[in-house]
């Protein structure tokens, strides 16, 4: 039982499962925008602003779906209006991108001031270690059901990205603009929608960083995990499965610190906090200059 | 071959177009009867694309009509022309890379299911593909296609889409000689039995003799007129084209005694940008005096070879000799064996756009004596004499020595590029498609310029995509196919065919 190897293993797949889900929603969300051959690198800000209102919301409702809900909503407006913008001659997304960023962590540090003290209803976790007597295993799989969603959904996009209609246009306006064009697809229209749809998704990502245990709103909540996911899309090469396995290790590899300072090594403690930062870093160095990363790139994205 | 719907004949009415203060087409007539196969002439800038994108309702046409068999129809959007089976195969292809070949072509259909039943479509596309002259591999991803499949590929959409109106816009550059004819001849026989009509944009006289019945020649956005293919000349063609305009006398080949070796290229490798070798134990060797001409279909890794050349790319493996010495392509290996070059789209690839002609003309000497003292103290006043000395002398169009060098015409940019290049010393000088997109009159300045050269003694190395270009420059041909030379020969003991066997891999 106090085998701190095992101690270390399960909190970190604990980690792998509370905190990839904001990560997972972030980069799928991402992904959609991306495939159709936009970058939004404002997610980070819907993020946050669909914390705040996830809170907000279930605050005022006393139903936390309520709130994933208008969650959603907050990143779908935040999403099409950098869609919007970015339909405007000689915009940059990625210019844009970084203006809603700012914009959307303001909007929530603006209207989220009221909801730093009280105390909303928060999701209810699946107890799915309740079989187990190992406290630390029980609480490592008390899973919200955010995280079985994002799955779900990554698995319905790889498939619909290879088998509908809409996945095939996507990924054709994200390739070649001038084939979406030649065939008389409305590329401004399918980026607005795509880009609206992954701002959808950024915000039910922040209503989790709100919304699960312990279920509080600060300014400090995201500390930068929308920009991560986004550079998560590149590691996961644009495949939306990939991305959920990029997430899942990237929360396993922030368990590391903390766990291993539990069982009484506090050597490196910095060190390995910054741990899935540096494998991440390490990864993508090693995977990025291979052939078949070249080849996954959507050919219409600025950052080449 | 699908039953149902025939050849639709085409005819356009009065056609105008004005982008601003250039009225790009002007009032032209274009008439294409069912089932023929119909050549669309003229120079770059002379109306072709704009007239065919007004067709296909890419441009809204500032006065005219079309007419579908005989009745008035309105083409807004790409999409109209696509629902009245008008198609197009662009030169630059609209297949899209990541995507399948079967992904392509149903994804393409109007009326694709919003989910996609890969097992119904797949054997409906087998079925499709059984009647069909040529075939595509259905599995493979589109970037993994050559040219020539690619191309078939855009022509099997269009029939698959039922669209029996075909718009080709020079469909054949991308083509080995045999691949170009084999298919040429197939839509030739198409469009005989009445399945299709043909309408290509073309710049090969060979090609329009060959497998065209009718012609329509636009010259500066206007008609020039048009007739039977198989009974006008090509002077008759290339006078309807060119108009008045003076066209420099072609210099002459200038008969040498054999010369010794200048350039050798010994054992080169390079890798393209994903690592994979794209040039492979290249050896060749150019003699003073002589223009070695590389032919082969594009991406065979010419360009790989021009900008291993000219120090764009690095060299894996191998060695390059200039008259015994190893040479590397640097900035002070250019200067000290006198090698120039002429890279193909030069405004890209050898000029910085937003700098004036004068900047751009001193790029070669402005860190010597006049324009630079002491190697780095510049000064505009002798650059910009030598400037001005040389746009007189080679004939560059422009403002000024002082206008930006991007607000020049192609022709133009080459000539002012090619007075950088040639107005020195040439020991050696390597060309690439120097002529790709250029007008009648900077086509032939531009060959005898390099032919001038030659015959001053410098060994030229001329890559071309254009085996008519190779045909009157070289002395020797040499074939590159994936990646290696392939055939050598003098330019006398060969013919086209024999080298298009060699550049299709045979």
């Amino acid at each position: 039982m106090d085998n701190p190897v095992l101690t270390v293993l399960i909190a970190m797949l604990g980690g792998a499962i509370r905190v990839s889900t904001p990560f997972m929603f972030v980069a799928l969300g991402e992904t959609l925008t991306e495939k159709s051959g936009r970058i939004n690198l404002g997610l980070e800000g819907t993020l946050v602003l669909g914390a705040m209102v996830a809170y907000a919301v279930s605050y005022l409702t006393g139903n936390a779906w309520l709130g994933v809900l208008a969650a959603g909503g907050a990143g779908t407006v935040l999403g099409a209006l950098h869609g919007y913008i970015c339909k405007l001659p000689r915009v940059n997304d990625v210019a844009v991108g970084i203006a809603m960023m700012s914009f959307g962590t303001g909007l929530a540090f603006f209207f989220g001031k009221p909801f730093i003290q009280p105390q909303a209803p928060h999701l209810e976790a699946i107890p799915l270690g309740a079989w187990s007597d190992n406290p630390a295993l029980a609480q490592a799989l008390e899973v919200n059901p955010l995280f079985f969603v994002g799955i779900i959904l990554a698995i319905f996009l790889g498939w619909a990205f290879k088998n509908t209609r809409w996945g095939l246009i996507i990924r054709m306006t994200g390739d070649s603009a001038a084939s979406a064009k030649a065939m008389g697809v409305s590329v401004d229209l399918v980026r607005f929608l795509a880009t609206a749809a992954g701002g959808f998704l950024a915000g039910i990502g922040g209503a989790f960083l709100s919304l699960s245990y312990p279920g509080i709103w600060n300014q400090g909540l995201s500390s930068g995990q929308g920009l991560m996911a986004v550079a998560l899309v590149i590691f996961a090469r644009w495949d939306p499965v990939r991305a959920i396995m990029a997430a899942l290790f990237f929360g396993a590899a922030g368990a590391i610190g903390p766990s291993l300072q539990a069982v009484g090594i506090t050597q490196g403690y910095y060190f390995f906090n910054a741990a899935p930062y540096i494998l991440t870093l390490i990864i993508m160095i090693i995977s990025a200059g291979s052939k078949s990363a070249a080849r996954d790139v959507p050919g219409e994205l600025t950052m080449k | 071959m699908i039953e149902g719907k025939r050849a639709p004949s085409l005819e356009a009415v009065g056609m105008t177009k004005v982008f601003g203060p250039l009225v790009a087409l002007d009032h032209v007539p274009l008439k294409v009867e069912a089932g023929s196969f119909h050549a669309l002439l003229g120079e770059n800038g002379a109306g072709k694309s704009t007239l065919v994108k007004c067709i296909m309702g890419f441009y809204s046409a500032d006065d005219g009509a079309v007419l579908l068999n005989g009745e008035e129809v309105s083409i807004k959007s790409p999409r109209d022309a696509r629902a009245l089976g008008i198609g197009m195969v662009y030169q630059h292809f609209t297949l899209v890379p990541s995507l399948t070949a079967a992904e392509n072509l149903v994804i393409s259909r109007a009326d694709a299911p919003a989910v996609i039943d890969w097992a119904k479509e797949r054997k409906a596309l087998e079925a499709f593909m059984e009647q069909m002259p040529f075939r595509v591999p259905l599995n493979a991803q589109v970037s993994s296609l050559s040219a020539g499949e690619k191309q078939k590929l855009e022509i099997l959409k269009l029939l698959y889409l039922d669209q029996r109106f075909m718009i080709l816009d020079e469909p054949t550059s991308v083509l080995t000689p045999g691949e170009a004819d084999e298919m040429l001849g197939l839509l030739g026989q198409m469009a005989k039995k009445g399945d299709i009509t043909v309408l290509m944009i073309s710049h090969k006289f060979r090609e329009v003799k060959a497998f065209c019945d009718h012609f329509t020649v636009l010259r500066r956005g206007k008609y020039t007129g048009s007739g039977d293919a198989k009974s006008a000349t090509i002077g008759d063609m290339s006078a309807m084209m060119i108009g008045d305009t003076a066209v420099r006398e072609r210099a002459q080949r200038v008969t040498q005694p054999a010369k010794p070796d200048v350039l050798e290229l010994a054992g080169i490798f390079a890798e393209d940008n994903e690592g994979l070798p794209v040039v492979k134990a290249l050896n060749l060797k150019v003699k003073a005096g002589e223009i070695v001409g590389i032919a082969g279909v594009s991406g065979n890794g010419q360009s790989a070879l021009v900008e291993v050349l000219s120090g764009q790319r690095p060299m894996a493996d191998g060695a390059i000799f200039i008259k015994g010495k190893e040479f590397s392509p640097t900035r002070k290996g250019f200067d000290q064996y006198k090698v120039f070059g002429l890279p193909e789209e030069p405004l890209k690839n050898a000029a910085v756009p937003k700098m004036s002609v004068a900047e751009n003309i001193a790029f070669r000497s402005f860190d010597k004596p006049p324009v630079a003292k002491l190697g780095w103290w510049m000064s505009p006043g002798p650059m910009r004499e030598k400037a001005r000395e040389l746009i007189a002398k080679y004939r560059v169009k422009t403002q000024g020595p002082d206008a930006p060098i991007e607000t020049l015409s192609g022709g133009n940019v080459q000539r002012a590029i090619l007075a950088r290049e040639l107005s020195g010393d040439v020991d050696v000088l390597i060309v690439a498609n120097p002529c790709f997109g250029l007008d009648f009159a900077s086509v032939a300045e531009i060959r005898s310029q390099i032919m001038d050269q030659r015959n001053r003694g410098a060994a030229v190395l001329l890559v071309s995509e254009d085996l008519d270009e190779i045909l009157e420059l070289a002395d020797r041909v040499a074939v590159m196919s994936g990646g290696t030379i392939t055939y050598v020969s003098p330019i006398e003991d060969t013919d086209r065919n024999t080298i298009g066997q060699h550049m299709a891999g045979h």
